[in-house]
């Protein structure tokens, strides 16, 4: 189709320009070159930041397994499963913080990523253009506002009202049911699981939701505007056209809420209670996390054990998010694999 | 602009130079460890200052952060709330000295129930945190308040979440009074809890008690004053029920024998009016001295806090070491040496 036309040369053209400018134009000011020296020098300043990241991470891993060793020691891997945490008699277990540390990011996850999604869906596509920069700014300060606020917030406001509003309702709306109700039995004090991760959720939104408007805002108009003139709906242009365009985004912005909520410390501290037990898996119990245990307890733990096994957690945290990140990068793998076939 | 420069960092190396001079002059000090204390040490560093200059840092990082900085010798006195075992400080050749006294207190959110209503008994605490004693109206609760209306309610039984001398001073208590509790728990700064919700530090506990009804938790002394919290009577060793007050802790002072060692654990105390619940909080410092100005610099500064800090302790709700303890504790301060086996000159 396009051998029809009558072709222009363009590029002819602008080359005619240069070569034009070139030949009639005095030479440019001489700008004193750098030297290969100071080439190499730069190479090795970026290759050296580089490497001093990595040895860093080498060297944090290296001190972590140092300082617990007495604890890996000792206990193994049993350390893992064992839901006993008694520093009087010296016998440590992690379980109970790991279980804590994962539920309360799932659950902050599994709210937090719908909101987030709706909110950047409404920034980039539905909102009036008036609204878009202050409501967007409005997100992000809330990603400023220090830890530990929300966790007094979580632990005097809204750990009564969820008290007195949801558990209390759900109770007696699940008592009976076998498996649910024993999600939901315990005092409902308003702290324990479901609070942690309630508020988490409202801390790492700003984080997904602001990645996410951004990643939405690069998708190419013109891909939008072809959908749309097609006859697509908002939601189809936003399902079958940013989201596919903007995948790796989303899933970055999400790892990265993930991230700080497994690593969130002051607030959770604040809402889930303390408390190292797991008789009940009960949403409203009060429960433990790895990082609320090492700010609660690394001050006061004497050298030897109690302090090898905060360390041990600290590890097993490291360790979690380790695992977090080659999962996503795997996911994403996978869904790159999958471009570009017919769904 | 460059002339400001060069003037600029003139003045710099000017000022350097006299803050070196000042330093060469009065020794500063730092320090570090209980966070029970340090409002006091805050308070009594500044006061000093004012009279004489000489800057007192301490750093309120926890009484086992405290003791690792001693050990370590990065400052010039460690403080603890839980005293070391004389042979332990033997080995590390450190000596310590109690400074101010301060009272651990249960406190409770019971509807109807006012301020010094309810009695208790160490038995009976110790039941309530060992998860045997549940309900508000049990006999064991009833027994000891005839004529007390208690409801029929669940016990939220609330603790420190985080390792601290509060935490300490509670289960040791604990650990004398009722034998369960010893053989199950124990004493620490950190426990195997088995029962309750655990606030971060004083104020997470006082923030919880205050917000779940029919709770019960501990807190120091000052926070009950502080917040006005509803506080429990306590039977003492002599089996009067007695308030908390700065008379009641003196009196669990005065019932100790400070002359030999200062290894004492101010806990379920004789005497009719001591509280049980009662501690004293620590300093230690290494016997030899490698920069005995420095340690000149911090027994100057106890010798008068000693001498001027008694109102000011006071007024935080702390109580003074009674003048017995203050004149044991300047006999002991002769053992802290230099390199050459001199006492350091502090006066």
């Amino acid at each position: 189709m396009s051998s029809t036309l009558p072709v222009s040369h363009p590029s002819h053209r602008s080359i005619e320009k240069v070569s034009g400018r070139a030949m009639t134009n005095p030479p440019p000011a001489r700008v004193p070159r750098t030297g290969p020296f100071v080439d190499r020098l730069f190479g090795w300043a970026a290759k050296g930041a580089a490497l001093l990241t990595l040895s860093l991470l080498v060297a944090i891993l290296g001190s972590l397994v140092v300082g617990a060793w007495p604890a890996l020691d000792k206990f193994g891997l049993g350390f893992l499963t064992s839901t006993t945490w008694d520093p009087v008699k010296e016998d440590f277990g992690g379980l109970v913080m790991i279980y804590g540390t994962l539920a309360t990011s799932i659950i902050a996850l599994v709210i937090a990523v719908p909101v987030s999604f709706g909110i950047a869906l409404f920034l980039t596509e539905l909102s009036p253009a008036w609204l878009k920069r202050p409501l967007g700014t409005a997100i992000e300060l809330l990603a400023a506002v220090p830890s530990i606020v929300y966790g007094m917030w979580g632990l005097l406001v809204f750990g009564p009202i969820l008290a007195t509003w949801v558990q209390k309702p759900l109770q007696a709306l699940l008592g009976g049911i076998p498996v649910l109700g024993a999600l939901v039995s315990g005092p409902p004090v308003g702290i324990g699981i479901l609070s942690a991760g309630i508020i988490l959720a409202i801390m790492i939104i700003p984080f997904i939701a602001s990645v996410m408007r951004d990643v939405f805002e690069v998708t190419p108009p013109m891909l939008k505007e072809s959908a749309y003139g097609l006859g697509a709906t908002t939601w189809e242009v936003v399902s079958t056209i940013v989201l596919p365009y903007t995948k790796a985004g989303v899933i970055g912005g999400i790892m990265l809420g993930l991230g700080r909520a497994l690593g969130e410390t002051m607030a959770v501290t604040f809402v889930i209670g303390n408390m190292n037990q797991l008789d009940s898996l009960s949403l409203f119990q009060a429960a433990n996390s790895i990082t609320s245990a090492l700010a609660n307890e690394f001050a006061e733990a004497g050298e030897g054990l109690h302090q090898a096994s905060l360390i041990y957690l600290g590890l097993v945290l490291f360790f979690i998010t380790f695992v977090v990140l080659t999962l996503s990068k795997i996911l994403l793998a996978q869904l790159r694999k999958g471009e570009g076939k017919k769904s | 602009m460059k002339t400001t420069f060069k003037f600029a960092v003139g003045s710099l190396m000017g000022l350097t130079a006299l803050s070196f001079s000042l330093s060469a002059l009065a020794q500063d000090v730092t320090g570090a460890g209980a966070t029970f204390p340090a409002p006091l040490y805050a308070k009594w560093a500044s006061d000093y200052n004012k009279a004489t200059g000489v800057k007192i840092n301490y750093q309120s990082v926890g009484s086992g952060a405290g003791i690792k900085q001693i050990d370590a010798k990065t400052v010039a006195f460690g403080a603890s709330d839980m005293p070391l075992k004389d042979e332990e400080l033997a080995k590390k050749g450190q000596i310590q000295f109690p400074t101010v006294i301060g009272g651990v207190v249960p406190v409770i959110n019971v509807k109807g129930i006012n301020p010094g209503q309810l009695k208790l008994s160490g038995q009976v605490l110790g039941d309530i945190y060992l998860g045997k004693i549940t309900k508000w109206n049990d006999p064991a609760i009833k027994a000891l308040n005839p004529g007390l209306a208690l409801p029929d309610a669940d016990i939220a039984a609330v603790r420190r979440a985080d390792g601290s001398g509060t935490s300490f001073i509670f289960t040791n208590y604990l650990s004398k009074v009722n034998p369960e509790w010893k053989s199950k728990v124990g004493e620490g700064t950190a426990v195997n809890w088995p029962v309750g919700a655990g606030g971060k530090g004083n104020e997470g506990v006082a923030a919880f008690v205050n917000r779940l009804p029919n709770s019960i938790g501990y807190v120091e002394y000052a926070y009950v004053k502080q917040n006005k919290m509803n506080y429990a009577l306590m039977q003492n060793a002599a089996g009067t029920f007695v308030a908390p007050d700065d008379s009641a802790f003196k009196a669990a002072a005065a019932g100790a024998d400070w002359s030999k060692s200062f290894y004492q654990i101010l806990t379920n105390q004789p005497g009719k009016d001591a509280w049980p619940l009662t501690g004293a909080t620590f300093i230690l410092m290494h016997k030899t001295q490698d920069k005995p100005a420095e340690a000149a610099s911090t027994l100057k500064f106890f010798d008068w806090a000693y001498k001027h800090g008694d109102k000011t302790a006071e007024d935080l709700e702390y109580v003074a070491m009674p003048a017995v303890v203050k004149t044991q504790v300047e006999k002991a301060w002769g053992e802290v040496k230099d390199a050459s086996g001199k006492p350091v000159a502090y006066k």
